[in-house]
């Protein structure tokens, strides 16, 4: 603690870490592209931008988790180089992530002190608890935390985890710390509680880089930030000569070059009918309906209930009470298994972990839900079946060189497909893409694109959530928004415009521009 | 996401040989391994060619047989049943008891013994599926014990004996009958392991374990009833110690309270060796009559040789460690 207390005899102006020209790809990505970004001692300093646009690349650099391609880091005027956790760490900086890295089953005090106990005896490592104990006081005392430091973490609430992690932070003598979504999981007082920590910090001069997706938190807390778009640097702002619409038209200013192969198709009959769908904590009240020959788009940020919401209307997750009606008729979707018996499909998010069988065959992962439709007196007629999946591999222009080869050794484009047909294959008449191209190759997304075209236009009910505005906007029909586990928007193809999405999904009220349009 | 994907999708050219040495290991290794031994004990030991010792080893290798069914469906779901020995002594003793003591009809005697072997093992799936324990490891530790100790309490703690005096001899038929040369437990392995071949690759049942066992998340959202077919897999290992229990007592003409103990281990052994992975998805029944195959020859093939009783376990313990070994060779081979 003695050295922060050292540190905040330096001026509060001064230019504290520097980031010039940082680059970093992936294979097939350029995630960040000569961002540069300035962080004042004892400022706290928001990072905004859309999903993807670079934020967590920019931070994991910072962190150490990434080694970046390109660019120069000064901490303190001096040129630095991280290319390890150890490094960042070393230099005072310290990250706490929206899932904590703690071990629930030891106290408070391990938990800080993990790695770094003090012993009584530096050769025989005897732990001096006593003075662990004390330190750890000393710690949550400054933060304001009146817990008992031998607590387990588990026992501990979202916010006095986060508080921990804060303290752990702060046993290491951090300088700068980012908090990336700090206030996701918190409830309103818990904001103010985190808020006042934070102004706290500022004041020992301890620098903040705030990530979050709520802009009334940029403005409520932050001195000034960074906008990305893209992996590029867009602009430093100050709050208080920005206004919310500025800061949004910066976040969002993508002209919209790419293009979609998007054929409207003839809406037809409703397919699905969602009324005052609950489920505690995480979806309010959402009530919507989608049509055959229609591509229902879902927005929101992150978090916003998205995937919860396709997951519960197809049975996956629980839900506390609602209505589901398919084709007019009311059912009780209580699993998966029934969810696909009444014709759904979910293409879900994560591809490997949920989509597919990675080990086996491109064949047993496409008849997987639709093995009742190749049997011949009870047993599975493999030529009938292999007839089948020759068919939709063909349809579907899924490029593998066998039917018999593992899924895993396919590309992202053309196991996406592979999850296509599964769902094709079981004739499911209202499909839900999860992120439908995340991790796909460009040609490849103008496949999917198309084959959803395809869908519409014979008469499926494509319900599509995506984190990627422009797909969002370049294919769907409608378009609903979401904002913490409530539908808060409608909107046409025609009136949706990237602003008036992200605005939304923000929760930021811009009604006057809304009627506008 | 995105990069992970790419990163995958760069990688599969380099690791092409490794996955191909690693699955020929895999895919034939068990053979390899049964056809050399079976040379050297041909070269090394007049006895082994012969017909007599032949039946011998068929005979022997019917206990592990069925009870290596079981373990390969419950190592395809990524699971483990580590009960079949206490579930095959509980419905052995059950049998003799009933036979022997209290006079009932060899042939319901019978079908109860089978019929408690699948409910024991129905209690495993329930305990697994219902009580939601961790891992079938738990479910089956804890009913390994039980049903051990129910052996041991029905029983007194002692060997029931003598189907043929109380009349019952129709069940030793199965376990030591033989139609010419061939002993007729052997014949129903065989049988058996057709109508399990069938089943894995002819059957939804058989196409939803596997997919359970490669992923259970996207098996549960492809719309497989994962609680069930679990439920099925541990009721049939149950089923598969119970004809194991009838031809143990069939040979042995009794039941007796410590009948399979430490037999699944071997009938682990068998799945791993026949190409199993303890990682679930995978595993034939091809393999694994060819991993109970190598363990009978081998023990046999020791014994032939005089190789003294305590180095014999010495043997098994290290053909266990290298069937896992392979395992783990073959896992490399796969994903890098």
């Amino acid at each position: 603690m003695d050295e922060i207390a050292v540190t905040t005899v330096t001026k509060a102006t001064d230019c504290f870490l520097k980031l010039q020209g940082i680059c970093k790809s992936f294979p097939g990505v350029r995630a960040l592209n000569n961002v540069h970004m300035e962080i004042r001692k004892g400022e706290v300093h928001a990072l905004v931008g859309e999903n993807g646009a670079g934020k967590s690349t920019l931070m994991k650099i910072l962190s150490g988790a990434y080694t970046k391609d390109d660019g120069e880091i000064f901490w303190q005027g001096q040129k630095v180089e991280i290319t390890k956790p150890r490094d960042s760490e070393e230099l005072g900086i310290a990250i706490i992530y929206q899932e904590f890295n703690l071990v629930p089953q030891l106290s408070i005090a391990e938990n800080i002190w993990l790695g770094r106990e003090p012993y009584i005896n530096k050769s025989v490592h005897l732990i001096d608890w006593k003075e662990m104990y004390r330190k750890t006081s000393e710690l949550l005392r400054e933060l304001n935390l009146d817990i008992d430091p031998k607590r387990s973490v588990a026992g501990l609430g979202v916010a006095s985890q986060q508080m921990v992690e804060i303290a752990k932070a702060l046993s290491l003598n951090a300088k700068l710390l980012i908090m990336d979504e700090p206030t996701s999981a918190l409830s309103s007082n818990e904001i103010d509680q985190l808020f006042s920590v934070i102004q706290n910090l500022k004041e020992k001069g301890v620098s903040v880089i705030f990530i979050s997706h709520h802009l009334d938190e940029v403005y409520e807390i932050c001195d000034r930030g960074t906008v990305l778009r893209d992996g590029n640097y867009i602009a430093t702002i100050d709050p208080k000569e920005t206004s919310k619409d500025e800061l949004i038209q910066l976040m969002v200013g993508r002209t919209l070059d790419q293009q979609y192969p998007k054929v409207v198709a003839k809406r037809g009959v409703e397919a699905l009918r969602v009324e005052g769908l609950n489920r505690d904590g995480v979806l309010y009240d959402i009530n919507f309906s989608a049509y055959t020959g229609e591509v229902l788009g879902i927005a929101g940020l992150v978090g916003s209930g998205r995937t919860e919401l396709v997951k519960a209307i197809f049975g996956a997750d629980p839900i506390d009470s609602g209505k589901i009606s398919i084709f007019g008729k009311e059912v009780m979707i209580d699993s998966p298994q029934i969810a696909i018996k009444i014709g759904m499909g979910l293409l879900p998010e994560d591809r490997k972990h949920d989509g597919l069988v990675l080990g086996l065959s491109v064949k047993q992962n496409i008849t997987m839900s639709s093995l009742d439709k190749v049997k011949k007196h009870g047993l599975l007629h493999l030529k009938v079946e292999k007839m089948r999946v020759m068919d939709f591999i063909d349809k579907l222009r899924i490029l593998t060189p066998s039917i018999e080869k593992q899924v895993q050794n396919l590309s992202g484009g053309n196991q996406q497909k592979v999850v296509l047909a599964k769902w094709l294959s079981s004739e499911s008449q209202v499909l839900i893409f999860d992120e439908p191209t995340r991790g796909i190759d460009v040609g490849a997304k103008v496949e999917v694109y198309n084959l959803m075209n395809e869908l519409v236009e014979n008469g499926a009910a494509v319900i599509m959530v995506s984190s990627e505005m422009p797909e969002i906007l370049g294919m769907s029909d409608r378009i609903l928004v979401m904002h913490k586990g409530c539908l808060v928007d409608e909107f046409s193809r025609e009136e949706a415009t990237q602003e008036l999405i992200l605005a939304s999904a923000m929760g930021v009220n811009i009604n006057d521009k809304h009627n506008n349009d | 996401m995105t990069n992970t994907t790419m990163i995958d999708k760069c990688e599969p050219k380099e690791k092409s040989s490794k996955a191909t040495i690693g699955a020929l290991i895999g895919r034939y290794g068990a053979i390899l391994g049964l056809l050399f031994l079976v040379i050297f004990l041909s070269i090394t030991s007049d006895v082994f060619l012969t017909g007599s010792n032949l039946s011998n080893i068929a005979r022997q290798a019917t206990v592990n047989a069925f009870l290596a069914i079981g373990l390969l469906l419950a190592i395809i779901t990524a699971g483990i049943d580590l009960s079949v020995g206490s579930t095959l002594a509980l419905a052995m003793c059950s049998m003799a008891i009933m036979a022997i003591k209290w006079g009932v009809n060899p042939y319901l005697s019978m079908v109860v013994c089978l019929a408690i072997g699948a409910f024991m093992g129905w209690i495993n799936g329930i305990l697994l599926t219902k009580l939601h324990l961790p891992h079938p490891y738990i479910a089956t530790l804890g009913t390994m014990y039980i049903y051990r100790g129910l052996s041991l309490v029905i029983t007194d703690a002692s060997p029931i004996s003598g189907f043929d005096r109380a009349g019952a001899s129709e069940i030793l038929f199965l376990g030591a009958g033989s139609v010419g040369p061939i002993p007729v437990s052997f014949i129903v392995v065989v049988v058996v392991y057709l109508i399990f071949h069938v089943i894995l690759t002819h059957t939804s049942f058989g196409r939803h374990i596997y997919a359970i066992g490669g992923n259970v998340s996207a098996a549960r959202l492809s719309g497989i009833n994962v609680k069930k077919i679990l439920v099925i897999v541990y009721t049939l290992s149950g089923l598969m110690a119970g004809l194991a229990a009838l031809m143990l007592a069939g040979r042995t003409n009794s039941g007796f309270p410590n009948a399979g103990s430490g037999y699944e281990t071997d009938a682990i052994a068998a799945v791993i060796i026949g190409g199993a992975s303890f990682s679930g998805g995978s595993g034939t029944i091809g393999g694994t009559a060819i991993g109970v195959l190598l363990i009978a020859v081998l023990r046999n093939g020791l014994v032939l040789l005089n190789v003294p009783t305590e180095w014999q376990t010495v043997a098994i313990g290290l053909v266990i460690i290298g069937a896992v070994a392979v395992d783990v060779l073959r896992q490399r081979g796969q994903s890098q």
